[in-house]
């Protein structure tokens, strides 16, 4: 097992970054009318652990006893059924699904899956909520209809079905949406509670581990939680015992950016564009968001340049970011700020060396 | 309803109103349908307005009072967005119900029991165009025997032949005065004791938004026990920090690119909503006297711009670090527009 996996904390109690978020949210299920929840937050903050560490806590035990299925929906979508197919990770008393994965379909799943689970409401034996929980993942990427059929039902089935979302930016989630929740924010852990939660494992794992070398891993990993777990593993890996100043691999694809962002300062020409467009869809081939993909690239291009060409360049990446998210085809528009930006570059360079 | 489903509800739903009367802020739509009660009849309704000020609870209440739990069955229909609403739905399904003859007029079970159904379509603004068009007809063919109560939050989504059939409801943002009787009617049935200071802070947060009002309160009071402070209620409610905000527009106005960057990194990291962000920036822009007017006016002008790109699904990293660029470039005197 994987240590982010291995060390992910079971309960509340364990949690070793926001112990604080925690011990509020024990008391927010205290009683049984807990209102629903929405967690927000960078990647690899904690959101995940906390939910599950949240289940555990209202419904004990049991809820460790998950199973994964792949699950087909039938719905009834006007004159036709369609079928539905989404993994589903499931206890006795909760469910969890991605549901923006249907793509633009996710508007049924979310229909049908509150109205099942209405239906099938667990029994109030001793000792057991009388309320299911539903974790809806990455609802900032559902589309806008399956937003709106959440507003009513969230209301409605709201005695026995309690929803906890989960997301990366919730300005993406709606007003109406955000208005029926508690918002707990998560923010990405200091470097501090990064380097504390590195030495806790390598004290478990009965490492020697230097505490300049947990301050770089933790200063490189951006405030990721997961990421400095998953860097300490590969060095662990490549070179033990530590030393303080050994290397901390980059992930592949940041290195192929970093090379991307060095063609285009090395020469601004159609030729280099076209060599620099089938970099840009082997990133792409390779599942890396395209908007990931833009801001890696505008921070390699910020590093290398004067201040007075970062504005324009921001400016220019958040303008085709946006054109991005209207369009259906991401290489047009990475495409284009890279043209973009040489043409930029060489204006600058022409007036400034002739 | 079982008293066991009771204790299991969150707040907002316990303390629903279930009478037309209990609804607050409201008046007008409140006297209308008090007199509804009495006459037994009533036109289509259109309630609009923003977010938690009663619409569904009052849609919901008068179907109630006027037929009671043995006929509401068979006399209300609810339909919301969570329902298939497409054309056919509304060809068959609204067709179906509303075809079935209903009884002659006569109070029953001490509920008025008029002769039409209720169709409840709320949420009606996500209905498509095409959906709402052959609504007309449906509306017109059994307009003897159906009532329709339209809700949604912006009337701009309904077309002009159905809204023009209705009754207009504006639901208003309810006023500081109202809000804070509805909560100390809560605080006084959950036995809590809240300082004036401390209501006033509940209803300056949650902006005219009854539910969230009470959402706050509920977490408030689990999370800190029954003195509940102003500040508790603030970290509740995700409203971020002023002291965020200002660092923020510090390093804007500091002229220094690299400085803003690490500030939006920050902000980023944090986890706050940039739209949160934008709109507690615009305040702080809009009341500082340092800045001129015009400055002020590129400012907005960028936020706005950059709202809108959020709403269409920009990152967020992106917009504010565009904003915060753009404010320095006012500030600073720097160029404006690139080409
Ligand atoms: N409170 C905590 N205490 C100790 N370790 C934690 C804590 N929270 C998270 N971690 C570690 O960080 C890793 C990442 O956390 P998690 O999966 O919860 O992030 P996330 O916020 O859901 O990220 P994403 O948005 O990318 O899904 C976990 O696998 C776990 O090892
Ligand atoms: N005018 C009001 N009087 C009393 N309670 C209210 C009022 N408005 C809202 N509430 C409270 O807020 C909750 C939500 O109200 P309601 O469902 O009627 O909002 P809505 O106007 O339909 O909002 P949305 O547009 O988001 O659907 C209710 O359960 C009730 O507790
Ligand atoms: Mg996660
Ligand atoms: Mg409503």
């Amino acid at each position: 097992m994987l240590w982010v996996d291995k060390y992910r904390p079971k309960t509340l109690d364990q949690a070793m970054v926001h112990q604080d978020i925690a011990q509020n949210l024990k008391k927010l299920v205290a009683e049984q009318d807990c209102p629903h929840l929405l967690f927000y937050g960078p990647s690899g903050s904690g959101k995940k652990t906390l939910i599950i560490a949240l289940i555990r806590q209202i419904f004990g035990p049991s809820a460790d006893k998950v199973k994964v299925e792949n699950r087909t929906w039938k719905v009834d979508a006007g004159s036709r059924t369609i079928d539905i197919e989404l993994t589903t990770l499931s206890s006795t008393n909760h469910i969890e699904l991605n549901p923006s994965d249907a793509g633009f379909q996710d508007r049924y799943i979310v229909q049908e899956i509150i109205k099942e689970m209405a239906k099938n409401r667990p029994i109030d034996t001793k000792g057991k909520k009388g309320y299911k929980i539903l974790v809806l993942n990455e609802v900032d990427k559902l589309s806008r209809e399956a937003q709106h059929s959440l507003r009513r039902t969230m209301e409605k089935y709201s005695a026995y079905c309690r929803l906890i979302l989960c997301c990366n930016s919730s300005s993406k989630v709606t007003e109406a949406i955000r208005s029926r929740c508690l918002n707990v924010r998560i923010n990405a852990p200091t470097d501090e509670q990064i380097v504390k939660a590195l030495e806790f494992i390598g004290k478990k794992e009965g490492l020697q581990l230097p505490s300049e070398f947990s301050a770089r891993i933790a200063e490189k990993s951006n405030r990721s939680l997961r990421r400095a777990i998953l860097s300490l593993e590969t060095c662990r890996v490549q070179q033990y015992p530590f030393t303080s100043n050994q290397i901390i691999p980059s992930m592949d694809w940041e290195e192929y950016v970093s090379e991307i962002a060095s063609d285009i300062m090395k020469e601004q020409s159609p030729k280099r564009l076209y060599l620099v467009r089938q970099k840009l869809y082997e990133l792409l081939v390779n599942c890396i968001p395209p908007e990931i993909i833009l801001k890696r690239l505008l921070f390699e291009l910020l590093k290398k340049l004067d201040a007075e060409l970062k504005h324009e360049v921001c400016h220019w990446a958040a303008y085709y970011e946006h054109r991005m998210r209207l369009g259906q085809k991401a290489i047009f528009h990475l495409e284009a700020f890279v043209a973009k930006f040489m043409s930029i570059y060489k204006a600058f360079l022409i007036a400034a060396f002739g | 309803m079982a008293p066991l489903v009771q204790s299991s509800q969150p707040w907002v739903e316990k303390y629903r109103p279930k009478q037309v009367k209990d609804v607050a802020q409201q008046d007008e739509v409140v006297r209308v349908l008090t007199n509804t009660l009495e006459t037994s009849n009533c036109p289509h309704m259109l309630f609009y307005g923003p977010p938690g000020t009663g619409k569904t609870t009052t849609a919901l209440a008068i179907a109630h009072q006027l037929f009671g739990p043995e006929l509401y069955k068979s006399r209300v229909l609810e339909l919301n967005a969570s329902d298939d609403r497409g054309i056919n739905v509304v060809r068959t399904k609204i067709k179906d119900f509303a075809a079935v003859a209903v009884g002659s007029g006569q109070r029953q079970g001490g509920y008025p029991c008029p002769p039409f159904k209720i169709i409840i379509l709320d949420e009606a603004d996500s209905m498509t165009e095409d959906a709402q068009n052959a609504l007309r007809r449906t509306m017109e063919t059994y307009s003897k025997v159906t009532r329709f109560f339209f809700i949604c939050n912006y009337i701009s989504r309904i077309i002009e032949p159905l809204a023009s059939r209705c009754a207009k409801f504006r639901f208003k943002p309810l006023s500081e005065e109202i809000m804070i009787t509805r909560v100390l009617h809560i605080c006084q049935e959950e036995g809590l004791n809240l300082e004036p200071e401390v209501l006033s802070t509940l209803s300056s947060i949650s902006q005219g938004d009854l539910r969230r009002a009470i959402t706050y309160l509920q977490s408030a009071t689990r999370l800190f026990g029954s003195s509940i402070t102003s500040k508790d209620l603030i970290s509740v409610s995700g409203v971020i920090p002023e002291e965020v905000i200002e660092t923020f527009f510090a390093a804007c106005r500091s002229g220094n690119f690299d400085l803003a960057n690490k500030e939006v990194n920050n902000v980023i990291a944090e986890g706050y909503p940039v739209s949160q962000m934008f709109s507690q920036l615009f305040e702080i822009v809009v009341g500082a006297n340092d800045i001129s007017d015009e400055q002020k006016a590129r400012i907005c002008k960028k936020l706005g711009e950059a709202d809108k790109r959020l709403v269409d699904g920009g990152d967020e990293y992106l917009q504010l670090l565009d904003v915060a660029s753009s404010a320095m470039r006012a500030i600073c005197n720097m160029q404006e527009d690139f080409s």
